[in-house]
C-alpha cells in the first residue's frame, strides 16, 4: 500500500512530536507537513491528521530510537529545541533514515539528511554557549530574576548550569521569546509557560552594583585597541537588549529591563 | 574614596593583562558552596569590552601602589598616578555580588608590589580566605604569585586559587635589565619552578589521599609584553616552545605593548600596539599546543619574524610543498592537521566520516573545513578540485589574497605605512 501525504497536527511538545512519528507508521501517512498552533490554515490539497498526544506511544518511539542508538536520541531531543525552519520534518526524515539503515549515517555530519540538522545544533549549541556568560541577574530582594531573548528554545538546556551555580539561591529566568519561566528554589526546578512577565524596579543596591558593573566593563577596555567589529562578532547586537552594561546609565525609574517589544520586531524576521 | 572610584583605578591598572580565562578546571556543584566553573573547554565569556577582547573574570589589582619601577609599566613608582587599595573585604564582596549576578566567573587578583612581595601576597590571601572559607565561593580564582614571595606564600595562595600566574613580562633577560631593574629572569622562574613542582607532588599525593587539599588545579601560565623591545618573533616563540616543555604551563599569553609611558628606551608614545603581530605569535602558540608543531619549524634563523600577510601554517605549508597534497581519505590524523584550513575538529570530523562514505570536496566544507585554503594541499580520491589553476610561484600571492580580506582595514594601513617606510 502506498503512502498517503497529510499534513500533522500536534500540541507542539516532543511527546507530540514522537506521537506524530507514531501515528504516521501505524496509518502509513508521510507528513507533507507539520503544524502546532490551534488556529491552523490547511491546504485543502492534503487531508490532516490531528495527533493526540499519548506518552505511552511517544514513550514507544522514543525507546526504539534509544536502541538504535543513544547519541540518535540525543540529537532528535536536541534538535527539536533549535530554531530551524520545517524542524520536524528535518527531524522526521532523520528517523526515517535511522530506522531504514541505522545511525551508521551519523558518523559523516556531511550526510545530506544529518547535515540540516546538525547545523541547526551547532547554532544551538552556540547560542547556549553564549548564553551562559551572557546571562544577567537582577537581586530582587534576595531573589535573582533574569531575561534572556534567544532564537532557539536554549532554557531547558541552561537549566542545569544555572540550578548548580545558584543552589543555595532563589532564582528565575525568563525566555521572553519563547515564554518560558525557569523557576528555582531549594534544590528544585521546574520550567512553566507564562506570558508575560513584568519585573520590578530594581533596588537602590541593584542599581549601584549594575553601575559598578558598568564601570567596570568600561573601563577596562584598552582605548588603544578600540575594535567594534571584533566585540560585534564576538557578542552579536541581539544580545545586548538584556545585558545590564549596555542599557543607558539609568538615574530614574526607566531602569527596568528594556521592554519586550523594544526588540522582537527586529529580532523575529531575522533566520539563522 | 569610595568603591566605585577604587574599582575604577584598579581596573585601570590592571587592564592590560592580558590573560582573562577560566579553563582548566571543571568543578560542578558542590553542597553549601555558592558557584561552579564551566564544563565548556574554553571557560566561559561573560561579555567582551569595546576592544573586543572577553571578560570573562573580574580583574582587578588589590593595589596599583608598587615599590617597583619597571619603565614600561603604568603603576611604576615614580609614576605620577592616583593610587587605591582595596581592602581585602571590599574585594570579596563585590565578587560575590559580581558572581550573583552572573557577571563574571570568578576574580583574577593581581598586585603592585605593596611595600614587599610577601606583605602583598599576605594581602591577596586573606581576600581570597574570604572568598573561599566565609562565603564557601565555589567559582574561578587566578591569582597572580609576585616574584620575590616566599615559597610557603606561594604555596597557600594555590591552595586557595584555581591558577597561579607569574608574568615573564619581558621575553628576554636584557630586556628586564634595562627595562625592569627590580626583576631578574630568576627571580621569575623561581616561583615558576616551584609552582611546577607543587603540582607534580599535590597529583601524586592526591592519588594516595582522596581528600588532599588541591594546589591550582588549573595549574600556571604566564605572560609576555611583546613589542617593548627588540625580541624577535623566533625568540619568543622558542620561549614559549621551553615554557611548554620545562614549566608544564597551560597557556601563555602576549600583550601587545601600548606606550603608556614616555622614556628613552621605549617605543615611541604614538606608535600604535603592534596587534598584528600578537595575533601571528597566537596563531603560532596554536600550532605549538594543539596542531603539533614545534617553534623550530615554524621560524629559522633566516626568517626570524612572521610574515605579517600570511598566517603561520600557511607560511609553514608554503616552505614544504614537497609534503603535499595530501589524500583526504587516507592522511593520518597528525598529517591533516597540518593542512592549511583544517583544524581539530574538522580532522577528527573527517577521520569519522570517511568511514562510511567517500568525501568529496563540497562535504568537507559540510565538516568544517576552508576549502578555500585547504583545496591547494588536498586531493580527494586523487583529484584536486576541478578547475583550480596555481603554481609554486602563484601560491604565496593567492593565499595571502584570501588573508587580506579577513584582516581588518586598519592593520593594513599599518602594514602599508611600513612598505612605505621599509
Amino acid at each position: 500500500m502506498a503512502w498517503t501525504d497529510v499534513i500533522f497536527q500536534y500540541d507542539g511538545t516532543f511527546d507530540g512530536f514522537l506521537c506524530c512519528v507514531f501515528e504516521s507508521y501505524v496509518h502509513k501517512e508521510f507528513p507533507i507537513a507539520f503544524q502546532s498552533d490551534e488556529e491552523c490554515f490547511v491546504l485543502a490539497l492534503y487531508s490532516v491528521r490531528t495527533v493526540e498526544t499519548i506518552s505511552a506511544h511517544a514513550q514507544r518511539v522514543y525507546r526504539s530510537l534509544f536502541k538504535l542508538s543513544p547519541t540518535a536520541v540525543q540529537i532528535v531531543r536536541r534538535g527539536f529545541l533549535t530554531c530551524m525552519q520545517d524542524k520536524e520534518q528535518h527531524l522526521y526524515a532523520l528517523i526515517q533514515k535511522l530506522y531504514q539503515e541505522g545511525c551508521s549515517f551519523l558518523k559523516n555530519p556531511a550526510d545530506e539528511v544529518y547535515y540540516p540538522v546538525m547545523k541547526a545544533i551547532r547554532h544551538l549549541n552556540g547560542e547556549l554557549e553564549k548564553l551562559r556568560g551572557f546571562v544577567r541577574f537582577s537581586d530582587y530582594s534576595g531573589i535573582l530574576g533574569g531575561e534572556i531573548q534567544p532564537k532557539n528554545r536554549v532554557l531547558p538546556l541552561l537549566r542545569k548550569h544555572f540550578c548548580d551555580r545558584y543552589a543555595n539561591e532563589s532564582f528565575f529566568l525568563y525566555d521572553r521569546a519563547h515564554h518560558d519561566l525557569l523557576l528555582y528554589s531549594g534544590g528544585r526546578s521546574r520550567i512553566v509557560t507564562v506570558d508575560s512577565l513584568e519585573l520590578h524596579p530594581p533596588d537602590e543596591e541593584e542599581l549601584y552594583y549594575r553601575k559598578l558593573w558598568k564601570r567596570f566593563f568600561e573601563t577596562v577596555e584598552i582605548k588603544e585597541r578600540h575594535n567594534p567589529r571584533c566585540q560585534n562578532s564576538f557578542l552579536p547586537n541581539r544580545y545586548r537588549n538584556t545585558m545590564t552594561e549596555f542599557m543607558p546609565e539609568s538615574d530614574e525609574d526607566s531602569s527596568l529591563l528594556p521592554s519586550p517589544l523594544h526588540r522582537l520586531s527586529s529580532s523575529s524576521t531575522d533566520k539563522m | 574614596m569610595d568603591l566605585l572610584e577604587k574599582l575604577t583605578i584598579l581596573t585601570d591598572a590592571a587592564k592590560y593583562d592580558a590573560a582573562c580565562t577560566s579553563s582548566g578546571v571543571h568543578r560542578g556543584f558542590q553542597p553549601g558552596k555558592i558557584g561552579n566553573t564551566t564544563s565548556s573547554i574554553a571557560g566561559c565569556c561573560h561579555s567582551f569590552s569595546g576592544d573586543g577582547r572577553c571578560i570573562t573574570l573580574l580583574k582587578v589589582l588589590l593595589s596599583n601602589c608598587c615599590a617597583y619601577d619597571c619603565k614600561y609599566c603604568v603603576n611604576r613608582r615614580s609614576n605620577d598616578t592616583r593610587r587605591a587599595t582595596f581592602t581585602p573585604r571590599e574585594l570579596a564582596d563585590l565578587t560575590i555580588g559580581f558572581y550573583r549576578r552572573n557577571y563574571i566567573e570568578g576574580l583574577f587578583l593581581s598586585s603592585g608590589v605593596l611595600g614587599n612581595p610577601d606583605y602583598t601576597t599576605e594581602q591577596m590571601i586573606c581576600a581570597l580566605r574570604i572568598l573561599r572559607e566565609e562565603y564557601r565561593f565555589n567559582g574561578y580564582i587566578h591569582a597572580k604569585a609576585i616574584p620575590g614571595t616566599s615559597p610557603e606564600l606561594v604555596q597557600q595562595l594555590g591552595l586557595l586559587a584555581d591558577r597561579l600566574s607569574v608574568n615573564i613580562e619581558l621575553p628576554s633577560q636584557e630586556g628586564l635589565q634595562t627595562l625592569a631593574p627590580d626583576k631578574t629572569k630568576q627571580a621569575i622562574l623561581r616561583p615558576m619552578g616551584f609552582i611546577r613542582d607543587q603540582s607534580a607532588q599535590n597529583k601524586e599525593e592526591l592519588v594516595k589521599y582522596r581528600h588532599t587539599p588541591v594546589f591550582a588545579p588549573a595549574g600556571q601560565s604566564t605572560q609576555l609584553i611583546v613589542g617593548a623591545t627588540k625580541d624577535t618573533d623566533r625568540h619568543i616563540l622558542h620561549l614559549t616552545q621551553s615554557l611548554y616543555d620545562r614549566y608544564h604551563l597551560k597557556r601563555v599569553f602576549y600583550s601587545a605593548y601600548v606606550p603608556v609611558v614616555e622614556h628613552s628606551l621605549l617605543p615611541a608614545l604614538d606608535t600604535a600596539p603592534p596587534l598584528l603581530r600578537e595575533h601571528r605569535l597566537y596563531q603560532a602558540d596554536w600550532l605549538l599546543r594543539f596542531y603539533g608543531f614545534r617553534a623550530e619549524e615554524l621560524l629559522s634563523e633566516e626568517q626570524p619574524d612572521f610574515n605579517p600577510l600570511l598566517d603561520p601554517k600557511c607560511n609553514w605549508a608554503i616552505g614544504h610543498l614537497e609534503q603535499f597534497p595530501v589524500e583526504v581519505m587516507r592522511a593520518d590524523y597528525e598529517m591533516l592537521l597540518r593542512v592549511p584550513g583544517i583544524g581539530p575538529i574538522s580532522a577528527k570530523r573527517i577521520l569519522s566520516a570517511r568511514r562510511t562514505s567517500h568525501l568529496r570536496f563540497e562535504d568537507l566544507k559540510k565538516l568544517g573545513v576552508v576549502v578555500k585554503r585547504a583545496q591547494y594541499f588536498l586531493t580527494c580520491y586523487g583529484q584536486m578540485p576541478r578547475g583550480l589553476r596555481f603554481s609554486a610561484d602563484t601560491l604565496q600571492r593567492q593565499l595571502e589574497d584570501i588573508e587580506q580580506k579577513r584582516l581588518p582595514a586598519q592593520e593594513l594601513q599599518q602594514l602599508s605605512l611600513f612598505d612605505c617606510v621599509g
